[in-house]
């Protein structure tokens, strides 16, 4: 079974990279471009690695983490977090919730692709 | 020929009568108030006082001499009563607010407690009614002699002193058992009251009884009596006009100011209503004293020998028409009339000797004043009883040492314009808040001389021979009865002229050159307004009275029961347990009035200072206060215009840092959202860009992927067109294009350039308004019209999308209406739609970063316009609102 990502993004332009980018590498996956019903996704599709964006129609990618890792099933699910405002207190605030990695665009595609692999090898470890 | 022994009998009996009622009256209050004794009637056949033994024998001696003068003694008090009785009114309710015991205790307390001023209402007082009660023991004696055919010479025999003396004991037994019971003076003194008002009905209608009997028993009838009248003597005798202002004036003065009238007036009214009834009530009462007294004088002038005194006409015509029980009655009269006087003139002056003289001598002496410990009610009894005896000693001195001299009217007039001297100081100090002290004491002083000179020393006697014709060494200006040559007149007149326009003189100069201390100003607001006041008088404030200290002082005065009760129900009033309440100023000055019915006022006031430790209070303190108190209040208003300022200041600062703090949040999610509208094309240009870096791509991607990377640089160079635009329309530094063109054009323009697809948003526009020429930037508003267009084309979500576009103009204005059919947006969404960076949809699709409406807005509001959200007009509405011609 091969290794599946769940990317939630709203960018049309971003998620066509990245798509491209994990699926080249032999990753399945696959798109939710809403906020609102995410978490829901998440417990659906059973992701091995989450890519969160913060700005997300219907509801912020904080929330969204929050829920995840208050909920049993997803409290260790790798969650690399991305978003186009570079501050601080975001980054903080996302560690605060648990994130696995904070993540700001622009990224570079090695990066993106290294980091999500890296995930993903701690979590099989640790299961 | 009534025998001596009958006499005495009667006399003794009557005398009994009266001490029973007395005793009745006194047992009586002491259970509790009683409406008998409470009356009004009581009150006024009380102040039937005024009529003594002088009127009763006298005014018919008067008559017989000159006529219709006696009048005129009926006639001031009867102007007082009907025509002034809101002067008494203010009088009684003053004597009940001060717990004024006396004449000399209104006018002391008046002119701010003074004791000087005490002693010298007293001194006036004890002068003016000395020969007065001796006026009193002569008519009694003289009476009795009638009886008992003792020659009535000069000087009298010795039977007759003793008579007069016996009767002084007597008087003076009664008057300290009846007058004395109470040490508190105004507390009042019912059974004397009683026995007054009894008396006063005797001589009433003894003189009435002898009256009709002379009319109808001896001239036979009323007609017959005025034919007698128009016969004698006296229906010739011409009036005075100066002598009846004069006797008027004097009476007038006399009802208020006699230490008796006084008594009975003002320190014995239980009820300030009373005087309502006593207003009428005594006029009348004098009225019917006055009835009988010509048809008296006449008739006695007519039956009586050549010769016979007058002045017991009312006695010696019944005797000598035989009617011994009328001359018995007649008899009785006059004693009541005489011992009715005597008795409340002595508790008067008694209390006013005791309290201004004897005490505060006392106190003086003894170490330690006022809080030396011990019960000082015995002695403040004793000292009113000694004085009781004392003035009775005087008055029977003085009737031993001119007994016989005069005429009774005549010391009857010389008493009356003693007293009269309080006038200027009593009126002026109840209706003029400015007459002083000084001026108080300079007109008495000045009165009380000038009348001691040209009436009291001529009318006894004392002046040697030829000082009247001559004046004192020959100085004929100094002539007591025709001072600096005015002459030919009435001395009494004369006297009254003097003595009462320099005193009155006086008292205002002086008043007016002098500056009242704090205490006299209180006192006078405090009478001159009584009306206007509540319940305190002035209150002492400050100081360190101890209320141990002024109980104990207060149980010698008022009785240990009393004074306990009084402190606790202050204590209990003050919330607090016990015997001791605060000394606040409302108690000391409460405490000060209790112990003012005792002592009077300013003798209370001075016993409190001592014993709360502030002598009194003086100018400078008040002054320092009043300026005090000025610059607390400059001060203070000072100090609130300044906190008002600050708070203006704090406020302003509030805002401007709310809106400073607004501006850093506004700024930091401004850079924030430019970050992320900078950020996401980025990262789709650093990601495809790396893919077709790294090669290996077939064509189609790499076609595909590039034109990614260019439309996101140019969605980026937009977005920084967007910024750069919406800084210098934020700033102001925009320079406008203006030129005129037709809405019409504009609209076209705008519409192509919104690029439009087929089968997508519908423009529908009306040509009618659109041909509206506009002077105004047109390509910014070309911008603007753009804008909402594109709007309406990516945010309208309907099956057959629909742009309305109206114009319309009002007023200088014109309004461009551009109406989708879509959802439109929701109130709380239509505050917020004009914000940077909002796209209500979510849409990162929509190519812009949410700046349209924000630069538009901006842009309508540099050509001097608005462009707002239209609720309710189905769909998203949009109104452009600006000047045909921009100015």
């Amino acid at each position: 079974m091969s290794k599946s990502v769940l990317l939630v993004e709203d960018e049309p332009n971003i998620i066509e990279a990245i798509s491209f980018l994990l699926e080249r590498d032999g990753w399945t996956v696959r798109i939710h471009a809403e906020g609102a019903d995410a978490v829901e996704a998440v417990a659906r599709v059973s992701p091995d690695v989450v890519i969160l964006d913060v700005m997300l129609p219907g509801r912020s990618g904080f929330d969204i983490l929050r829920d995840l890792r208050n909920q049993s099933g997803t409290r260790d699910l790798p969650i690399l977090m991305l978003t186009a405002r570079g501050q601080t207190k975001d980054r903080e605030l996302a560690e605060s919730y648990g994130v696995s990695h904070f993540m700001t665009k622009p990224f570079s595609n090695e990066e993106m692709l290294g980091k999500v692999r890296e995930l993903y090898a701690a979590s099989a470890v640790k299961s | 020929m009534v025998s001596f022994n009958v006499l005495v009998t009667v006399a003794i009996i009557y005398t009994m009568v009266l001490f029973s009622v007395a005793f009745y009256a006194d047992r009586r209050a002491m259970r509790g108030p009683s409406r008998f004794l409470r009356s009004p009637w009581t009150y006024t056949l009380s102040l039937s006082v005024y009529c003594t033994a002088w009127t009763f024998y006298g005014a018919v001696g008067n008559a017989a001499r000159s006529g219709l003068e006696y009048l005129t003694i009926y006639l001031g008090p009867t102007v007082v009563f009907l025509a002034w009785w809101w002067l008494l009114r203010k009088l009684v309710r003053i004597g009940k607010a001060e717990r004024i015991t006396s004449i000399a205790d209104m006018i002391s307390s008046r002119y701010g407690k003074s004791p000087a001023l005490a002693v010298i209402v007293t001194v006036l007082s004890i002068a003016g009614t000395t020969p007065y009660i001796a006026l009193q023991l002569q008519s009694v004696t003289l009476s009795v002699a009638v009886f008992a055919d003792f020659p009535t010479g000069v000087s009298g025999g010795s039977d007759l002193n003793a008579t007069a003396f016996w009767l002084s004991v007597g008087l003076a037994l009664f008057t300290i058992f009846f007058g004395t019971r109470n040490l508190d003076a105004n507390e009042r003194h019912h059974g004397v009251v009683t026995a007054i008002a009894l008396e006063a009905i005797v001589k009433l209608v003894a003189l009435v009884a002898v009256g009709i009997f002379v009319v109808w028993g001896v001239s036979g009838g009323v007609l017959d009596t005025m034919r007698v009248i128009e016969a004698s003597p006296v229906a010739r005798w011409q009036p005075s006009p100066s002598r009846w202002t004069s006797m008027i004036f004097l009476s007038m003065a006399a009802v208020i100011c006699l230490p008796r009238m006084f008594q009975v007036l003002v320190v014995e009214n239980s009820d300030e209503r009373h005087l309502r009834t006593a207003s009428w009530a005594f006029p009348a009462y004098l009225m019917a004293m006055s009835l009988f007294v010509l048809p008296i004088a006449v008739v006695g002038l007519a039956v009586m020998p050549d010769g016979a005194n007058p002045d017991l006409f009312v006695l010696t015509l019944p005797l000598e028409l035989g009617q011994e029980g009328l001359a018995l009655l007649a008899f009785l009269g006059g004693f009541s009339s005489a011992t009715s006087m005597v008795i409340v003139a002595s508790i008067a002056l008694a209390t006013m000797v005791s309290n201004h003289i004897v005490v505060p001598i006392w106190l003086n002496t003894r170490a330690g004043g006022a809080s030396m410990s011990g019960d000082m009610r015995h002695v403040v009894l004793l000292s009113r009883r000694l004085s009781i005896v004392a003035v009775l000693g005087l008055g029977y001195t003085y009737y031993r040492t001119t007994g016989g001299t005069g005429a009774l009217s005549a010391i009857g007039l010389v008493s009356f314009a003693g007293v009269a001297q309080v006038v200027p100081a009593l009126l002026g100090g109840l209706f003029w808040r400015g007459g002083t002290r000084r001026g108080a004491i300079a007109g008495l002083v000045v009165g009380f001389g000038l009348w001691i000179y040209t009436l009291f020393m001529p009318a006894i006697g004392v002046f040697p021979a030829g000082m009247l014709d001559s004046g004192p060494l020959g100085i004929a200006a100094l002539r007591p009865q025709a001072l600096l040559g005015v002459q030919g007149m009435d001395p009494l007149v004369h006297s009254i002229l003097w003595s009462i326009s320099l005193n009155t003189l006086a008292f205002v100069m002086v008043s007016l050159v002098s500056f009242p201390t704090p205490m006299e100003r209180l006192q006078g607001a405090s009478f001159v307004n009584v009306f206007e006041r509540g319940d305190g008088a002035v209150s002492t404030a400050g100081g360190q009275a101890e209320a141990e200290d002024l109980l104990v002082m207060a149980q010698r005065l008022l009785g240990a029961r009393e004074a306990q009760t009084l402190f606790q129900r202050e204590a209990t009033r003050q919330g607090k347990a016990g015997y001791l309440p605060d000394p606040t100023p409302d108690f000391i000055s409460l405490l000060e009035r209790e112990l003012a019915g005792s002592v009077g006022s300013a003798t209370a006031h001075a016993m409190i200072a001592q014993i709360n430790g502030q002598a009194s209070i003086t100018v400078r303190d008040l002054l320092a206060v009043a300026d005090e108190s000025a610059q607390m209040l400059e001060y203070s208003s000072k100090l609130e215009t300044q906190s008002r300022e600050l708070e203006q200041i704090a406020r302003k600062l509030r805002e401007a840092n709310a809106k400073l703090t607004a501006l850093s949040v506004q700024k930091d999610a401004f850079l924030s959202q430019v970050s992320h509208e900078l950020r996401t094309p980025m990262t789709s240009i650093r990601s495809f860009s790396e893919f077709l870096k790294e090669g290996g791509l077939d064509a189609q991607a790499r076609s595909r992927y590039a034109g990614i990377i260019h439309e996101e640089s140019i969605r980026l160079t937009r977005l920084l067109d967007d910024l750069l635009d919406l800084s210098v329309l934020e700033n102001g530094q925009v320079v406008l294009n203006v030129q005129t063109a037709r809405i019409s054009d504009l609209l076209d323009r705008a519409v192509a350039s919104a690029g439009l697809a087929d089968g997508g948003l519908e423009v529908v526009r009306q040509s009618e308004g659109e041909g509206i020429y506009l002077k105004t930037d047109t390509d910014r508003l070309s911008q603007v019209f753009i804008n909402l267009i594109s709007n309406a084309q990516k945010y309208c979500v309907s099956d057959a999308p629909k742009l309305r576009i109206n114009v319309s103009q009002s007023k200088g204005y014109v309004d461009i209406d551009f109406v989708d059919n879509g959802l439109g947006i929701s109130p709380d969404d239509a505050t917020v739609v004009f914000e940077k960076f909002v796209r209500l949809t979510d849409q990162a699709s929509a190519g812009s970063a949410g700046l349209g409406l924000a630069i538009s807005r901006e842009i309508v509001h540099r050509l001097g316009g608005s462009l707002d959200y239209v609720p309710g007009q189905g769909g998203a509405a949009f109104r452009v609102h600006i000047p045909l011609t921009n100015v």
